[in-house]
C-alpha cells in the first residue's frame, strides 16, 4: 500500500541524508543500519501517528532547524563551564561532563575507583552489543534517530554493591553550529547487583539559537539496586527536546524517576519502565510549569510483568498563558504479574484560558488479583484556599504563589538529594513568584 | 467603629441579604443568632471581602474607610478579622510560614518594621499558651487533618496572633467540647479591649455565657428582625424561632 504522508517522510529523507559522509561506526553498524531501515520505512511521526498526535515536533524540527547535522565540539567548554558552575556544580558528588553529546574527560570530575565510564566508541564488542538492547530501534521513531545518528556516547558501569551516597551529576553543554544544529545524545548505564546510585542530568544551552536535542538513555538496573534519576529541563524558548529513557528494573530493585520541565519550546518525553521480575518498584514523578507557548508531553509507561511488583506514579502540572501540556500515563499488569500495586495520578491548574492540558491513563490489565488506580484533576487555583489566605492579609499574589508552591511542593518533595531540591526549590520559587 | 446601612447581597443572582443595618461601637460585643440559612455567614462573608457575593445596595463603613472598595486582604490589614464557620484546609502550606507571612504583611501595610524568626517565635509562643494550642499542630500543613474543634482553636490562634480591631467569630463555638470552649472565650475575652469591635455568629446560648455580648441580633431571611440584649439570647434558647418567624410574617402582612 502507497499512503505516503509527504511530509515526516521528507524529514526522515532528510536525516537519513546526514549519514552520508559521517564516519563508520562499526561496532554499532547493525544498530544503524536496523536504524536507517526503520526511518526509511515508516518516517518520522506526524500528529497521525496516534502517539504523537497532540505534539508536532516533527513539524518543528522541520520548520525551524534549519541544519539537520550535528554540531562540532564546542572549542572553549572550558570557559563556559567555568562561568556556570553555579548552575550544576554539586558541593560534593561526582560530575560527568559532555560537549554536545560527546564524553568530555577533561571537564569531568570523576573517580575510577568507584565508578567505571567509557566512551562509546571505546567500547570492548560485547559491552557495545548492549547499547539498543534495552531501548530498541523499533520502540520510538526518536530512538531509532538517535542510533542512525549518534557518533559518540557515554556507558557508565557502577559494579555490584557499590553504594554511591553522593549524587553523580550528568551535565550535556549544547551548542549549535554552521555544521549542524541536531544532537543526539547516547547513555547506557548498568548499574549492578545491589548497588545504589543517584543521577541528576542536566543540559546547558549555550545561546538561544534553536536546537534540537534528542537523547536515548538505556538503564540496566540489577537485582536489589536504587536507582533515583532527576532530570532537569530548563532550556529555552527555541529548544526541542526528545527524551526517551527506558528502565530495564530486576528483581527487588528500584527506579525512582523525577523530570522537571520548568522551560522550553517544545519537549516530548518518554519514559518507559520495565519490571522484569518480582518485588520491584517503579516511580516516575514529574512537574511541568510552563508559561509563553511552551509545550511539554510526558508519555510514561510501566510494564508490570512478574508478581508483587509496585509502581507509583505522579506528575503535576502548572500551565498559564498559551502553554500546552500532555500527559498520557500507560500501565500494563501482565497476566502473570499478581498482587501488582499500581498507582497513577496526573494533577493539572490552568492559570489561563488559553492554556490547554491533555490527559489520558491507558490501563492494560490481565491479571486478576492487583490493585490498580489511577485519576486526573484539571482545575484552576482553589478559590476557598485562596480567599482563606487573602482574609488574613496576605496578598492576591503572594497568596496564590502559596497555593502552587504547596501543588509543586508534593512532587519536589521527592528529591532526596539536599543540595539538588535546594537548588530546584529555587528555581522553581523564582518562577511561581511570591516574596515568603 | 463599624456601620452597616441597609446592605443588600446576592450570590450568582439571588438575594441572599436583604437590608441589613447595624452600627457596632469600640468595645461592643454583638451576638448574631438566627435560623440556620437565614444568612449569617454570608454576612460575616461579605464583611471580609469574598468576591463571589454581589453587594447590591447599602454601604459598610469601617473606622471612617469604604470596606467594600478594599480588597480582602486590605480589609484584613485595617484590622477586620473573620474566624471562619469552616477553616479551609490547606495542604503543603506549612502553618508558620503563612501565618509569618500575613504578620508581616499586615505590618508592612501598617508601616512597621517585619517580625524577624526570633521575634515571631516569641511571639508565636505567647499566643499559642493564651489559646492552649499544642506545638505539634502548628508544625503541621494548616488545617490539614484537623479535626474540627482544632480547626476552631486554630482560628483564634490566628486571630490572637493579628490582633484585629474587628473580629467576627462565625460559629467558633460549634464542633467544641466545653472546655475548649472555655478556652477559646477566655482567649477571645483576653483580646478584647475597649477599641475592638466583636461580632459572634452563634447558635447557642452556652458561648454567650462566657462571650456576654451588649446586643444580640436576629437574622432571618436576610433582614435583622429583632435586637434586643443578652436576655433575648436565653429567650431564643428557650423558646426557639417560631414565635420570632410568626412575628415576621404577622407584621409584614
Ligand atoms: N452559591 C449559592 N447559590 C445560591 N444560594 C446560596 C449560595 N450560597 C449560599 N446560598 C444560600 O444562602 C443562604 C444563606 O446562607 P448562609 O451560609 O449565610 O446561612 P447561615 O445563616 O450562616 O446558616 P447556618 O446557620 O447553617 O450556618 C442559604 O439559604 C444558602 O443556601
Ligand atoms: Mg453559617
Amino acid at each position: 500500500m502507497t499512503v505516503s504522508i509527504k511530509k515526516d517522510h521528507k524529514l526522515a529523507d532528510a536525516f537519513l541524508s546526514v549519514t552520508e559522509g559521517m564516519q563508520d561506526l562499526t561496532l554499532y553498524s547493525n544498530l544503524k543500519k536496523s536504524a536507517k531501515d526503520i526511518l526509511a520505512d515508516s518516517g518520522m511521526p506526524t500528529l497521525k501517528n496516534e502517539e504523537y498526535k497532540y505534539t508536532a515536533i516533527s513539524k518543528r524540527i522541520s520548520d525551524q532547524i534549519t541544519h539537520l547535522g550535528t554540531p562540532s565540539s564546542i572549542s572553549d567548554l572550558q570557559h563556559e563551564v567555568h562561568a556556570r558552575e553555579n548552575l550544576f556544580q554539586l558541593e560534593e558528588g561526582y560530575t560527568l561532563v559532555c560537549n554536545n553529546g560527546i564524553f568530555d574527560e577533561r571537564l569531568s570530575k570523576i573517580d575510577p575507583q568507584v565508578f567505571q565510564v567509557e566512551s562509546l566508541k571505546e567500547l570492548k564488542e560485547e559491552k557495545a552489543a548492549q547499547i539498543g538492547a534495552v531501548e530498541k530501534n523499533e520502540s520510538d521513531p526518536f530512538t531509532a534517530l538517535n542510533s542512525l545518528l549518534f557518533l559518540d556516547g557515554l556507558r557508565i558501569d557502577i559494579p555490584e554493591g557499590k553504594i554511591i551516597e553522593k549524587p553523580l551529576m550528568l551535565v550535556n553543554f549544547v551548542k549549535p553550529d554552521q555544521k549542524g544544529s541536531c544532537i543526539h545524545p547516547r547513555v547506557f548505564i548498568h548499574v549492578g547487583k545491589n548497588a545504589q546510585l543517584t543521577l541528576i542530568e542536566q543540559t546547558i544551552y549555550l545561546g538561544e539559537d534553536p536546537v534540537f536535542v534528542n537523547s536515548v538513555t538505556e538503564w540496566m538496573v540489577g537485582q536489589n539496586a536504587h536507582v533515583r534519576n532527576y532530570k532537569l529541563q530548563n532550556g529555552h524558548k527555541n529548544d526541542l527536546v526528545v527524551s526517551n529513557t527506558r528502565s530495564e528494573i530486576h528483581q527487588d530493585a528500584s527506579f525512582t524517576s523525577i523530570v522537571l520541565s520548568l522551560e522550553g519550546g517544545m519537549i516530548r518525553n518518554n519514559l518507559s519502565l520495565d519490571l522484569k521480575a518480582s518485588k520491584c518498584e517503579g516511580n516516575m514523578y514529574g512537574l511541568y510549569l510552563l508559561n509563553g507557548k511552551t509545550h511539554v508531553d510526558n508519555h510514561t509507561n510501566v510494564d508490570h510483568t512478574k508478581p508483587h511488583s509496585e509502581s507509583n506514579e505522579l506528575y503535576k502540572g502548572i500551565l498559564a498563558d498559551q502553554s500546552r501540556g500532555v500527559f498520557n500515563g500507560k500501565i500494563f499488569v501482565r497476566q502473570d504479574a499478581q498482587k501488582t500495586n499500581a498507582f497513577q495520578q496526573n494533577n493539572n491548574i490552568l492559570l489561563s484560558e488559553d492554556a490547554t492540558i491533555n490527559t489520558k491513563p491507558q490501563l492494560e490489565i490481565w491479571a486478576d488479583d492487583v490493585k490498580c488506580s489511577h485519576g486526573c484533576t484539571t482545575g484552576q487555583l482553589d478559590e476557598e484556599a485562596l480567599f482563606y489566605l487573602r482574609a488574613r492579609g496576605i496578598g492576591k499574589d503572594a497568596a496564590k504563589a502559596f497555593l502552587l508552591h504547596a501543588f509543586a511542593g508534593e512532587v519536589l518533595d521527592q528529591l532526596k538529594d539536599e543540595g539538588f531540591k535546594e537548588y530546584c526549590e529555587k528555581v522553581v520559587h523564582a518562577r511561581l513568584g511570591g516574596n515568603y | 467603629m463599624l456601620s452597616i446601612k441597609n446592605l443588600h447581597a446576592s450570590i450568582e443572582g439571588t438575594p441572599i441579604l436583604k437590608g441589613i443595618s447595624l452600627e457596632i461601637k469600640p468595645g461592643e460585643v454583638h451576638a448574631i443568632m438566627g435560623p440556620n440559612g437565614s444568612g449569617k455567614s454570608t454576612l460575616a462573608s461579605v464583611l471580609a471581602g469574598r468576591e463571589e457575593y454581589e453587594v447590591t445596595e447599602g454601604e459598610v463603613y469601617f473606622k471612617g474607610k469604604n470596606l467594600l472598595e478594599l480588597s480582602p486582604e486590605d480589609r484584613a490589614r485595617e484590622g477586620v478579622f473573620l474566624a471562619f464557620q469552616y477553616p479551609v484546609e490547606i495542604p503543603g502550606v506549612s502553618s508558620t510560614n503563612f501565618l509569618r507571612t500575613a504578620v508581616n504583611q499586615v505590618r508592612e501595610y501598617r508601616g512597621q518594621e517585619p517580625l524577624d524568626a526570633v521575634k515571631f517565635l516569641s511571639l508565636m509562643k505567647e499566643k499559642m499558651k493564651l489559646v492552649e494550642i499544642d506545638q505539634k499542630l502548628l508544625s503541621r500543613a494548616l488545617n490539614e487533618g484537623f479535626s474540627g474543634g482544632e480547626k476552631k482553636k486554630n482560628e483564634i490562634f490566628q486571630m490572637a496572633v493579628l490582633e484585629p480591631t474587628l473580629a467576627i467569630l462565625d460559629e467558633t463555638d460549634s464542633g467544641l467540647d466545653i472546655d475548649a470552649l472555655k478556652v477559646v472565650a477566655n482567649g477571645v475575652n483576653q483580646l478584647k479591649t475597649k477599641e475592638n469591635g466583636t461580632i459572634v455568629v452563634t447558635h447557642y446560648q452556652r458561648l454567650l455565657d462566657y462571650i456576654v455580648p451588649d446586643y444580640v441580633h436576629v437574622l432571618f431571611d436576610g433582614r435583622i428582625v429583632k435586637s434586643g440584649s443578652k436576655d433575648l439570647a436565653l429567650e431564643l434558647e428557650d423558646k426557639g424561632y417560631d414565635w420570632i418567624k410568626e412575628e415576621v410574617s404577622g407584621t409584614t402582612v
